[in-house]
This record gives structure tokens, sequence and C-alpha cells, in this order.
């Protein structure tokens, strides 16, 4: 809602102003979202009428004008501009003025010639851009007045970010309302008669869906002159409220709208037939609008329509057959209520919205019609001429104002704020809501223009909004001393996330939305969710994985010349699912991904520079899940190189998947160096478990080594396991401390080394138990693995 | 009588003429050895006259006591002078880097949420969290904003598509965190059933949100912070008092500036707008917004089955980026995501 502070100020006029004013609409929640002058300062420029035009006897494209500025002798000024033309009107800076950008007017002799000042273009004011000649004033323009005042450039452009509740402030009344409320300064609205019918021409209206239209007034008025022009006054409040001047019929409607907040349709007259129904669409139906849309209607669509068909579609926009242009002549105009939900949301089902629709979906004085109508047939009459007809209205059940029960301990529990009953009732009668009194309470029943006072808090909020948000006290509050649980059974989210940045992992947050390759890359994903309408092509697919994420934050640092990037996020992945909950259909599980790019360490003296691999991210994933143990089994994944990629199990559970990234995406993708990644379900990461105490041997341990040679294919884990589950008693830990390929061991074999750790709770060993076990477990080997002893 | 100090000064001459412990213990040896000068005096002894032998006695293990002192000495300043060799060859250049892995971190974002969780767990507010696909009943109709409800422009909602290709019916991505309020008191209720007295709703909720909008000050999709306190005795000015008492803890400053304003949320009534100004600075005097709130509609609690009339409370809704951009001095909120390492090391 833009509009200019000088009208405003014509139905309201407090003391207040500047910032002043534009802070107390804020904080009563008309929130001033843009403040605007309509000039920038300047001084000393009046009215002036130019008197003679006569020649440059030194320059061909000047001109030396006589100007008349109300001064009494006439000046004589040098001007260039190309419209400057004797008994024009138009600003002229005396000498002594300062325009905007500082320029400073001074006698001065302009190629010979003396100049005792200059007429200005709109642009030099700083009042529009049009730099193209002199600002040529209207014929009737007072010569000698101060511009400033003439053309009211004092004046303020405010707009205002409403609410979707306050439609009764989409009105310079409706604002007014609110300012004198909210400064005592009483409100003057707009006086309306009656126009009295000089002819007999007349529509009749039907309402035949009365619950969507319940009520629409309508008058005829013939023989108007659309080419009438449209008053200054009038052009220059729309223009600075936003609205392009068209004609005067229009111009009328709109200003009224503006004015009142009732939107107006004015239809040409001769093109209607018959009587005007109100009525929903029949399925198909199409109309042309005036935007020149034609549109297919769903049967949930008012109409407004006459004998042959749709005329305009209600409350939203006309019909282009039935409008108005220049040859109008008589006029059909339209001032009705329609109900918000029969309005709301169907212009932006055909994406667009209208003033009308803005307004008729958020709810428009249904109490007002009538007065609207007067007000318009009357500026039609003065401004167009012409003779209106009786006013045809059709009326059914109007909305009801039902009361509402405001009871003030009801306001001092909601607001914390004890209210006198006094201030109540003063607060409520400033806002014009009209009340009794049952004992304490006050019963309210709001008037017609507020379609937000429904129910106890809507008036709490009255209250609490006329009264000041500001005025209500911030105490620290007092609440009741009750301990959160502290679970052991699970590792917070920001655990996890410390562990990997101290792991020399950097967080990074990526879109949800994904490029489609990556879901099909990466996932393998046949069952994708696709965004209806995504903001991008590349950001139109939900992720189920975070690795597409990751790999593109690589990239973009590789651009900026960063080789080495470890890196990780947390973040909910998306799947179909049947089965999902808790929104059906859909899967949507918390993900924890982490890739390492480049060298294992930041390059650095005295290490080795070695590209990062798989162990090193196995070994953060391990130090990640500690003390819970994974185990790892070979797997197949999309997005993974399928001799080094291996699925994460913990209890038996599969849990994510680990692994560098396959050499084709390595290549599609642009990665100079393979990155290795990990991605698993942070559900699982989080869960701990409760630390139990076994008992400490005092006994000292005893520590053999022992390397064996087996297939090159066995998997250590396999051996481990069964190592450990055909142990001898007596040994506690076995570790493998080498791997060996290469000379001295045959091909297709390695040699593993294992440190074990033998232990006996209760006595010392004895070198022949510890001998006899390390025999034990090297001919389980031999037997169930065809290891050899290496010596 | 006899004096031997020839004896030891010949020894310390001697013992001073080497560094090597080695040859330290062979000049010793030529003194005390077996053989060694003082012991030959020893051996000596049994050949004096019985009166002078105890004065002779004396006198020789004074010589022994004297040679062993200087001895001994000798060994030290020899030890110190390795010791402090190799001290000297074992010197380091202690500013050379140290060795190891490069420090990770936090994205902004999540050190904000991090701390808004911590000072409202200090307060006894529970962490809840929600699905990000959310159904529109959820993000809309059960928080009082029906179909076709104005307020529904307020967000551009991102939709999802059906497996057909059509805009697949009530589901959306939410377009803000408040659905969890509804989420959350249902299942609060379902663990109180049955008790006399709803215990206390405390709760935040952090998370991504998601909205049709993609510019400088815009992120399709961004942070909010969703916070719900409901009780029998939980007022409007309580919330003032928490979100003040937040905001100054949260900026570790009273230097900051807080106002209400009212504004419009269909599931909150009254509502607000929470606007922030720094008092000092480089945004001293500007309003910022960082929240809506207001307290909880009858219709939203009615709707999961609380009864407005015995509970009431409050709820708000702020924006992380934006905090972090305030505390971080943040000025493009499209930096956070971005991934670039440049910005967000300087987060570590």
């Amino acid at each position: 809602m833009k509009f200019s502070e000088s009208w405003l100020r014509t139905f309201v006029d407090p003391a207040c102003a500047g910032d002043e004013f534009s802070h107390l609409l804020t904080m009563a929640g008309l929130e001033v979202e843009e403040e605007a002058t309509v000039a920038p300062p300047f001084n000393k420029v009046v009215v002036a009428q130019v008197l003679e035009v006569g020649v440059h006897p030194d320059a061909d494209r000047l001109k030396v004008c006589r100007v008349d500025v109300g001064s009494g002798e006439p000046l004589q000024i040098v001007c260039g501009a190309p419209n400057a033309a004797p008994g024009i009107k138009v600003p002229c800076a005396l000498p002594g003025a300062e325009l905007p950008g500082g320029l400073q007017i001074k006698i001065a002799k302009v190629r010979g010639i003396e100049s005792s000042g200059m007429l200005c273009s709109a642009k030099e004011l700083g009042t529009a851009d049009d730099a193209a000649g002199l600002l040529v004033l209207a014929a009737d323009a007072p010569v000698g007045v101060d511009i400033r005042r003439h053309l009211d450039l004092d004046d303020r452009l405010l707009t205002l970010k409403l609410t979707p509740n306050r439609a009764d402030c989409l009105s310079l009344e409706g604002v007014a309302r609110e300012v004198a409320a909210l400064t005592g300064t009483p409100a003057r609205l707009v006086q309306v008669a009656t126009v009295a019918a000089t002819i007999d021409s007349q529509r009749e209206v039907v309402l035949d869906a009365p619950e969507a239209c319940p009520r629409y007034c309508g008058r005829v008025i013939v023989g108007v002159d659309a080419r009438a022009a449209t008053p200054t006054w009038m052009s220059r409040r729309l223009e600075r409220s936003g609205i392009r001047p068209i004609s005067a019929l229009v111009d009328i409607t709109n200003y009224v709208m503006l004015e009142v907040g009732q939107p107006l349709h004015a239809f040409d007259n001769s093109r209607l037939q018959g009587a005007i129904h109100a009525r929903m669409a029949q399925a198909g139906e199409k109309i042309t609008l005036l935007n020149e849309q034609t549109l297919e209607l769903q049967p949930d669509v008012l109409l407004i329509s006459d004998e042959r068909g749709p005329v305009a579609m209600a409350g939203i926009m006309g019909g282009e057959e039935s409008g108005i242009s220049l040859a109008t002549t008589e006029v059909f105009l339209e001032s009705a209520f329609f109900a918000p939900k029969a309005i709301a949301g169907r212009a932006r089902r055909y994406s667009f919205v209208s003033d009308a629709s803005h307004r008729f979906e958020r709810g428009v004085d249904f109490g007002g019609s009538r007065r609207a109508l007067e007000r318009a047939s009357r500026l039609m009459l003065d401004i167009c001429g012409g003779q209106a007809g009786p006013v045809s209205e059709g009326l059914a059940e109007l909305p009801a104002r039902c009361s509402v029960r405001l009871r003030p301990a009801r306001v001092a529990k909601v607001l914390g704020l004890t209210f006198s009953s006094e201030r109540i009732g003063d607060l409520l009668a400033r806002l014009d809501l009209s009340f009794v009194k049952d004992q304490d309470d006050f019963i309210v029943t709001p008037p017609s223009y507020r379609f937000d006072l429904e129910i106890e808090e809507d008036l709490i909020e009255e209250v609490a909004r006329l009264h000041g948000y500001e005025n209500i006290p911030s105490p620290t509050p007092v609440g009741l001393l009750s301990m959160l649980p502290q679970t052991e059974q699970s590792r917070s989210r920001a655990r996890i996330r410390q562990l990997l940045a101290d792991t020399g992992y950097q967080e990074v947050v990526n879109f949800a939305f994904v490029e489609e390759a990556w879901e099909r890359d990466f996932a393998d994903n046949g069952a994708l969710i696709r965004l209806a309408n995504p903001i991008a092509s590349q950001l139109s697919v939900m992720r189920s994985t975070l690795i597409g994420g990751l790999l593109a934050n690589v990239a973009t640092n590789l651009k900026r010349r960063q080789s080495r990037a470890r890196f990780f996020e947390t973040g909910r992945c998306f799947g179909r699912d049947p089965q999902g909950a808790p929104v059906a259909g859909f899967r949507q599980p918390w993900k924890l991904a982490a890739l390492a790019y480049g060298t294992a360490l930041p390059e650095q003296w005295g290490v080795a520079a070695r590209k990062v691999d798989f162990f090193d991210l196995k070994g953060d994933l391990e130090q990640l899940l500690a003390p819970r143990q994974a185990s790892f089994e070979k797997t197949h994944h999309p997005a993974l190189h399928p001799g080094r990629s291996a699925r994460v199990l913990v209890d038996g559970q599969a849990i994510g998947f680990l692994g560098e990234l396959h050499p084709q995406w390595q290549q599609k993708y642009d990665l100079p160096l393979a990155p290795v990644l990990f991605e698993l379900e942070l559900d699982a990461v989080v869960l701990a478990t409760l630390p139990r105490y076994g008992e400490v041997s005092r006994q000292p341990p005893v520590i053999r080594d022992m390397a064996i040679v087996v297939d090159q294919a066995l998997e250590l884990q396999q051996l481990i396991a069964a190592m450990t589950v055909n142990r001898p008693k007596i040994v506690r830990e076995i570790s493998l401390f080498d791997v060996y390929v290469g000379r001295g061991v045959d091909a297709g074999k390695k040699s593993l080394a294992f440190r074990i750790m033998m232990q006996d709770t209760q006595k010392t060993l004895q070198e022949a138990e510890v001998d006899a076990a390390m025999q034990q477990l090297l001919a389980y080997l031999q037997e169930a693995f065809a290891a050899q002893l290496r010596v | 009588m006899h004096n031997f100090d020839h004896i030891v000064q010949a020894a310390s001459v001697a013992f001073a003429a080497t560094d090597d412990p080695d040859v330290l213990e062979q000049i010793k040896a030529s003194y005390l050895g077996k053989s060694g000068q003082v012991t030959e005096l020893l051996k000596g002894l049994g050949k004096l006259p019985a009166d002078e032998r105890k004065a002779a006695g004396a006198a020789i293990n004074r010589v022994k006591g004297a040679v062993e002192s200087v001895l001994n000495a000798r060994r030290e300043a020899i030890r110190r002078m390795a010791l402090d060799a190799r001290l000297a060859e074992e010197a380091l250049d202690v500013t050379l880097p140290g060795r190891g892995q490069s420090a990770g971190g936090l994205h902004p974002v999540t050190r904000t949420l991090e701390r808004i969780e911590a000072l409202f767990r200090s307060i006894g507010f529970d962490v809840a969290d929600g699905p990000e696909i959310e159904a529109d009943f959820q993000n809309f109709t059960a928080l009082n904003t029906p179909e076709d409800h104005p307020a529904r422009s307020m967000h551009d909602t991102f939709y999802l598509q059906d497996e057909a290709g059509g805009v697949a019916p009530g589901v959306l991505l939410r377009t803000h965190t408040s659905p969890i309020q509804v989420r959350y008191m249902q299942a609060h209720l379902a663990r109180h059933a049955g008790a006399e007295n709803m215990p206390e709703i405390r709760v935040i909720a952090p998370g991504r949100v998601y909205r049709v909008d993609s510019d400088a000050t815009h992120s399709p999709m961004f942070h909010q912070v969703e916070g719900l306190w409901v009780g029998q005795s939980v007022s409007f000015a309580d919330l003032k008092g928490v979100i003040a008492d937040f905001l100054r803890r949260f900026f570790e400053s009273d230097d900051l500036q807080v106002r209400f304003r009212p504004s419009f949320f269909p599931f909150t009534e009254p509502s607000a707008e929470i606007d922030m100004a720094f008092m000092s600075g480089a945004l001293q005097g500007r309003w910022l917004e960082i929240a809506g709130c207001g307290m909880v509609h009858p219709n939203v609690l009615r709707h999961v089955g609380i009864d407005p009339e015995k509970y009431l409370g409050f709820a708000f809704g702020m924006g992380p980026d934006r905090l972090t951009m305030l505390r971080y001095g943040i000025n493009d909120l499209r930096l956070f995501y971005d991934g670039d390492l440049r910005f967000l090391r300087q987060f570590a």
C-alpha cells in the first residue's frame, strides 16, 4: 500500500511528522517499508510564465526569454530548451537558488547575454527523469508561487507492508482511521451524498451465488465524456500511489478504491445486454480479460455475466469485451462485495494478482459498497458529465459480525499485564469498536470493515497494539525446574560434528535439491523425488545422498586453487517409501558424509606427501564410531570404485558405505585425483552403549609375534574373526602390525604379521604354556587357511 | 713430615689434560690403580717404622681422598661437557611448524544453532526435529492457515512432483519450522495422556526450511529455529522476557535494543515481529528483523487437543542465518551455501 502523506493528511492531520510518524505506524503493525520524497531539496524556484522568446545573437541553439516570475519586472533568461515558447508556464530558478546536486543559480552572462535565472526541466528539479525540455505547468498555475508548494513537492510517499489481516488499511480512509485511533486526532472522512437519479436507465442485478456475492450495487451513467481530462489533483494522487493515470473513467474507479478501499469496475454499458448475474462459472467457460489473457475457468470461479456470457471475473478483473474505452459514452458502474473465500487464491491460480483481488481476498467493507458507488458516481458526473440512473442492488445475507466477549482477566493472563476496565474501554472506543458491558466483560461487535476480529485473542491483540507492545514489560520468566533427560544411549549430533571437525574435516551445508545426474550417478536412484517448481534445473531433485554436494564442494574449491579438501555434511536425505513416516510415502533419514581429496596430510616439512587413500578414511570412520567397532564387507556401490568400496556394518547392521570414487565419475566430474569418502546413517552413528566394568588382570602379559603367509585374496577380517573364535583361552588380543607382498613371498600370497597378547587372570604364564598356545594358533591357521609360518 | 701435595698437583694436571672419560679412567689407574702412585705409597707403609706409620698412613689417605675428589670433579666436568655438547647438537628450530593433520571446523550456522540450543537448554527447553518434506496439513492447515488463505502467499512454497509428473497433492517442502509445534504437541499429549495436568511444553526445533526465493538476501534453503512454550500461565510478557534475555546472551552484550511490533501470523494471536538494533558498531541504530512470534493461536492448540482456556503459550520462529551474519559480521547470505573453504575456515 503506497500513498502520499499529504493526501492522508487531508483525512487526519496529527501533530507528529516525519520519522516519528513512520515509527508510529510501524509500531502499530502498519510497517512503513519505504519512505520517499517527491523531490530532493532545492529552493527559490517559482512558477513563471514565458512572455517572449527571442534568438541569441551568438548561439543558434540558445534562446533569450523574457519571463514573468511575479516580481513585477520580467527577467531576461537564456535558455536552451527546445520547447521554450511564449505563453507557457514553467518552473524558474531565481538568482540565489540552489538546485539538486548543488547547482547555484547566479546572474551571469551566457555567450555574452545576461541571464537572471534558469528555466527548469523535471530532471533539473529531481522530480522525474525527463530532461527533454522544460517542465510545462498547467495554464492556470499561479505565477510567482513557490514551485514546491504549487506541485506539493514536500509531500512524502509512504509504502506500508501490510499483513494479510489488515485489509481495512488498504485505503486512505482505513489508514486515517488507524492514525486517528493511535493519536487521538479525529479523522475527517469523505462526505458522500446520494446522487439523485436523473434518468431511468437501470440494469437488473441477479445474485445467483448469494454466498459468494451477497451484495452487488450497480448504476448506469449515460452521456459521459470518456475523453475528459483527469483533474491534476487526482492524477497526482494516483501517481504518488503508484497507479498510472489512464483515462478519467478508469482513474476515478482507481481513485475511489484508494480512497475508501472499495474496488470498483466500470463496464461499457453499451456492450452489456440484459440483466447482470453474479454466478459461478461453468466448467470450461472462457473469458478474455482486460490484460488480454484468455482463461478457461473452473466452476469455483465467481463470474459477472450478462445475458450473453461472462463479462468479468468477479473481484479480480473485468473482461476485455465489455471494458471501457475512449469511445465509451455510457457506463455501468459496479460496487460489490465478494466474499473472501470466493476470491482467495483464484487469481494466483492463473498467475496474476490485481488490486481488486488483493483487496477482496482479504476482505472489503461490505457496509460501504453503496457509499463507494455514490462517491464514484459523483466524481464521474463532475469530471465526465452525464446523467445517472438509479442504483440497482442485489442483496443477500451479508457476513455476520458476531459479538466477541473480552474478559479483562483473560487480557491480563495472555499479555502478562493487568489493564483497568476503563483503560480497555478507552482503547476499544478509540478503535471505534462498539461494545456493551456484561459485568466485568466487554461484549464487542466489530465493524463491517474489520475481518480480523473474530475471537477474544484478536481483541486482546488490539488492546496490546494500541497500548503499545513497547509498553508491555519483559520480565525474566518463571518456570518449573524439572530436569531434561540426559541419555548415555546416544551421543549428540553436535558431538559427532565436533569429532569430525577435530579430525580435520570442514563442515559444509549444501542444498537438499540437487542435479538429477548426481542422483543417477551416485545413487542409481530410479525413484526420483522431483520438485514441481524448482528454481533451476540443477536444483530440481531431492537428494538421497550427500555425496554430490561434497564433490561439488571439491570442484568449487579446486577452481579457487584449494587443492586439498576434507569436508563433511550432516543432513536429511530423501527417498520414496510406501512405508515412510511421519510423512506418508517418504523416507527422510539423517545422513552423515565425509570426503577427503588431495594429500593425506596438509603439505608440510618432514612428512613425505602422500595421496589420501581408502585406509585414511577408514581410520577416521573407525575413530568416529569408537568405542563401537564396525566391520567391513566388500561391496558394489554405484558411486564407488568396485575394488575399493566397502559396506560398513555395526552389530551386523549395514549403516553405510566407504570407498574411493569410481574412476568414471572422477573423469566425468573433472577431478584430477580420486576422492575417498564415506556416508553413514547418522542415527546409527550417534548410538552409544553404556560402559560396563570388567576386572583388570594383575598378571603380566606376554607378547609374541607371528608372521604367516596366506592367499592374497584372503580378507583380514575373516582371518581375525576365525582366530578370535578359535583362540586358546590365554590369548587376549590379536592385532595386525604388518602386511607384506613382494620379494620373499610367493606371487599371489601375502605375509601378515600379528602381535599376540597373552595373559592369565590368575597366574603368571609359563614359557611352555605360551609356546603351546602359539603352536595351537598356528596349527589352526595352517589347517583352516593353509597358512604357512614365515620365518 | 710426609708431604704428598705434589702428587695431588700432578694428578690434577693429568686429569685436566683429557676430555675423554676413558682416558681419564686410565690416568686414574696411574694414581689409584693396583700399581698407581698412591697405591704404591700405601704398599710402602709396612716398611716404615711403627711410630711413623700412623702419621704417614693418614697423610697418604688424605692424598688418596684429594686425588679421588679431583678425579670426581673432573668426571663430573667431562660428563657435563658431553651433555652440553649433546644438548647443543640436539637443539631444534622450535619455530618450524608442527606436524600432523590440519584443523577442520564447524559451519558458522552450526555454531549459531549449537549456541541457541545451549542457551535454551539452560532454561529447560528440549530440542526437537521434524521432517523437511512435510504434509501440507502440518505446514499450513493445522497452523490455522487453510487452503487459499492469503497468508499462504507470504510463503512461496516448493511442491513435489508425483510419480506421474503431476503436482503431488498434500506434500511440500516445509516453508518454516512451525509444523514441529504441531508434531511436538501431539507427541507430548500422547506421552502424558490421562494426566490431569499436562506438564509444560518447552521446546526449540532448529532446521532447514525452503522457499522459492533466491537473491542476495534470500536463499531457497535456509535455517529457522522454532520455539514453543505452553503451560498454564505463559504470557506475552514472558515471550518478551525470554527473547530479550536470549539476544543479550547470544550476542554477549547488553548493548542492544529489542523491539516487538505488531504483525500477523495465522498461527499466533497476538503476533509480533521482533527487531533488534545494536547501540554501537557498524550497524548502530538500524532495526533488523530477526524473528516472528506470538501467543499460540487457540485454534492451533484446540487442533491438537489442548484446551486453550486452560493452557496458553508462545511460539517464535527466528532466523539463525541472520543471527550468524550479525554475530560474525558476514554480509552475504549466499556464502553459507557455497562451500568455499576460504570462507568456512574462518569459523573453525
